[in-house]
């Protein structure tokens, strides 16, 4: 263990933050109380919930219930006002865990966020050297990676010149290609039809089986069918949390869609 | 090396911008090609209305003297002193000249006489300048009918006559001075806005959010936005600097590379302050005006237009805190004087100063988590 290492140690241990186990065995996040104020307004009200290693957690809500704050704190993006949360190892509540976090994590945007005004492969080459990875490295999977998404004729066009179901297919490539452990994808099917948000949905089928533990918003119930669970957010709190046949006998429900709708319209929140 | 890709990065876009291209060639010829003649300090074609209450031949003969200099234009003798006055309130002359009853007399007998000289003091340098330019066409003009009249020269004050030399611009042509200064200015300029427009830019984008998410060090993706806008201002300087050789002739008298290094370190301080206000801003119109502020609040109390020790106490305090009033000073030291490093030192070390701050604020105020 390096000293930088050490001193971590003992700051936390000062924290009264110890490594005490709070990340279990088989599971990549866990939360407890995780909160999120902005002035009086409680965006995320002490959720406390875990993901498993390599599962596709559906991540549900209504419009203003919280989603996308929740999953920022999640992703380093910003800081939690108050609980805990272990992500891949790292406890959000220290800055320098932060940045180890992001090495490990991936993530797509809710607003399609690749630089337009460059095209395919420059995408890809920028984000990649910013991960790290090395000239030759990028170029090899650059190849690899536009032959699989069908866009080797498309290399040098400008991304904004893409149709958005491609874009959203590159961002998604782009936010997995230096191996994250973890991926977070905020309604990454947004405004597509819905043969091309199943394609979409065996990209994500694909990187769960390499290992990647995928974290996903959305809109769609037929969507949430395709999550080993999902939990469903209302006005900031976690309402339910299980497998989609789970929730779906626990509320006598034919769809998600249906448990959706019962656990939603309880929600005092205005949009 | 997380650097290199995010300058390439920001070079292909610049790159791919026609409007950066432009600007970046355009405007420091556009600058250097109109701002010499439009900031000259000299005063040419001053109107000047005449009374002439004596109507005698050496009345008649100032009037033509006057005109015959390319300074003044007549635009007409008149017999009240009221119809001069209409001609400066329709703005046709700028200045009054009238000429007393007895003027004539009074000179050939006593070797003087009195004028009233009266300006429109609406455009303060045309009027403080037309007068004393006026003045000494006058007194000239006293001399001459005294010596010809054989008498002693009475009306130079003391008899002394002064010569005057202008060190560093001999010939006392106003364009010169401002060049450096408008270099400076063009410079500073385009690597103040453009990249005040930037990391807004990406915050409208959203594309910022993507970086904020990735392990990039704060310092590592400030600095990379910083080095292209350095390529850019020495671009710009470049530019700037052989259009005034070749249209005005004016090649530095000191280093040019001294030059060099010194605007690296403006360029660098001014890019970096561009930065931070599109760190602090949240539209690219917010970071356009509060841009804006700064800049023209640094030229005018830089001194450049107006002499600092002129200015009131509590201004030139300000002034000690502008940038622009030191890189002004280094500029027409290098360019004007050729002065060496050591000479120009003290102007060193405020700028200096101003560039460790603002890179440190610039780091600081990019708000990343990790």
């Amino acid at each position: 263990m390096s000293r930088g290492e050490n001193t971590r140690k003992r700051i936390r241990e000062l924290l009264g933050y110890t490594d005490d186990g709070f990340l279990r065995e088989d599971e990549v996040i866990r939360t407890e109380g995780l909160t999120k104020c902005f002035g009086d307004f409680t965006a995320v009200d002490h959720i406390s919930f875990s993901v498993n290693k390599g599962e596709i957690f559906g991540f549900l809500g209504a419009n203003g219930a919280g989603k996308t704050t929740a999953m920022k704190m999640l992703c380093g993006l910003s800081k939690p006002t108050d609980g805990r949360a272990v992500v891949a190892g790292y406890d959000l509540h220290f800055n320098s865990d932060v940045k180890r976090l992001k090495k490990v994590i991936g993530y797509m945007s809710q607003k399609f966020s690749l630089y337009e005004d460059l095209s395919v492969w420059e995408n890809i080459r920028l984000f990649g050297g910013i991960y790290g990875m090395k000239d030759r490295d990028i170029a090899e999977k650059t190849d690899e990676l536009l032959l699989r998404l069908g866009l080797t004729e498309q290399r040098d066009r400008m991304v904004r010149d893409l149709p958005l179901g491609w874009k959203q297919k590159l961002a998604f490539s782009v936010a997995i290609f230096h191996e994250p452990r973890i991926v977070f994808l905020d309604e990454p099917t947004g405004g597509v039809d819905p043969a091309t948000r199943r394609g979409f949905w065996e990209m994500i089928y694909d990187a769960a089986e390499r290992g990647i533990t995928v974290f996903v918003t959305t809109h769609y119930m037929d969507e949430a069918e395709y999550c080993n669970r999902v939990s469903i957010m209302v006005d900031g709190r976690i309402e339910a949390l299980d497998s989609p046949a789970a929730l779906k006998q626990r509320y006598g429900a034919s769809g998600m869609d249906e448990v959706f709708r019962m656990l939603a319209g309880r929600a005092k929140r205005e949009e | 090396m997380i650097l290199k890709y995010l300058i390439e990065k920001e070079f292909k876009q610049m790159a791919r911008d026609p409007f950066i291209l432009f600007i970046v060639i355009a405007l420091p010829v556009l600058v250097m090609l109109v701002f010499p003649w439009a900031t000259t300090m000299e005063i040419k074609n001053v109107n000047v209305a005449v009374v002439d209450n004596d109507r005698s031949d050496l009345s008649r003969l100032l009037t033509e003297k006057i005109a015959s200099t390319e300074y003044f234009d007549i635009t007409g003798v008149f017999m009240r002193s009221d119809e001069a006055l209409e001609q400066v309130e329709f703005g046709d002359a700028d200045i009054i000249l009238e000429v007393p009853y007895g003027f004539e007399q009074d000179l050939l007998s006593e070797g003087g006489s009195s004028l009233l000289i009266e300006a429109n003091a609406v455009n303060g340098t045309k009027a403080s300048l037309g007068t004393s330019y006026l003045d000494v066409i006058v007194l000239d003009f006293t001399e001459e009918v005294n010596l010809e009249r054989g008498a002693v020269t009475l009306t130079a004050p003391g008899g002394i006559a002064v010569d005057s030399y202008y060190w560093f611009n001999p010939t006392m042509d106003y364009k010169i001075p401002m060049i450096p200064a408008l270099i400076m200015l063009v410079v500073a300029l385009i690597t103040g806005f453009l990249p005040a427009m930037n990391i807004v830019g990406e915050k409208e984008a959203g594309t910022i959010e993507q970086i904020n998410v990735t392990p990039v060090p704060k310092i590592t993706f400030i600095v990379g936005k910083l080095i292209p806008y350095w390529v850019i201002g020495v671009i710009v300087l470049s530019v700037g600097m052989v259009v005034a050789w070749l249209l005005y002739g004016l090649r530095p008298e000191g280093s040019v590379l001294l030059l060099y290094g010194l605007s690296l370190l403006f360029i660098f301080g001014l890019s970096g302050l561009g930065l931070i206000i599109s760190n602090y801003s949240g539209t690219m119109q917010q970071a356009m005006f509060m841009i804006f502020f700064i800049i023209i609040v640094f030229i005018l109390m830089s001194g450049i237009f107006t002499p600092v020790s002129s200015m009131p106490e509590w201004a030139r305090a300000i002034s000690m805190f502008d940038p622009f009033t030191y890189f002004a000073q280094i500029m027409s030291m290098i360019y004007l004087k050729g002065s060496t490093f050591t000479d120009i030192l003290p102007y060193v070390y405020p700028l200096l100063a101003f560039f460790v701050v603002i890179i440190g604020w610039a780091v600081l105020s990019y708000r990343k988590r990790g």
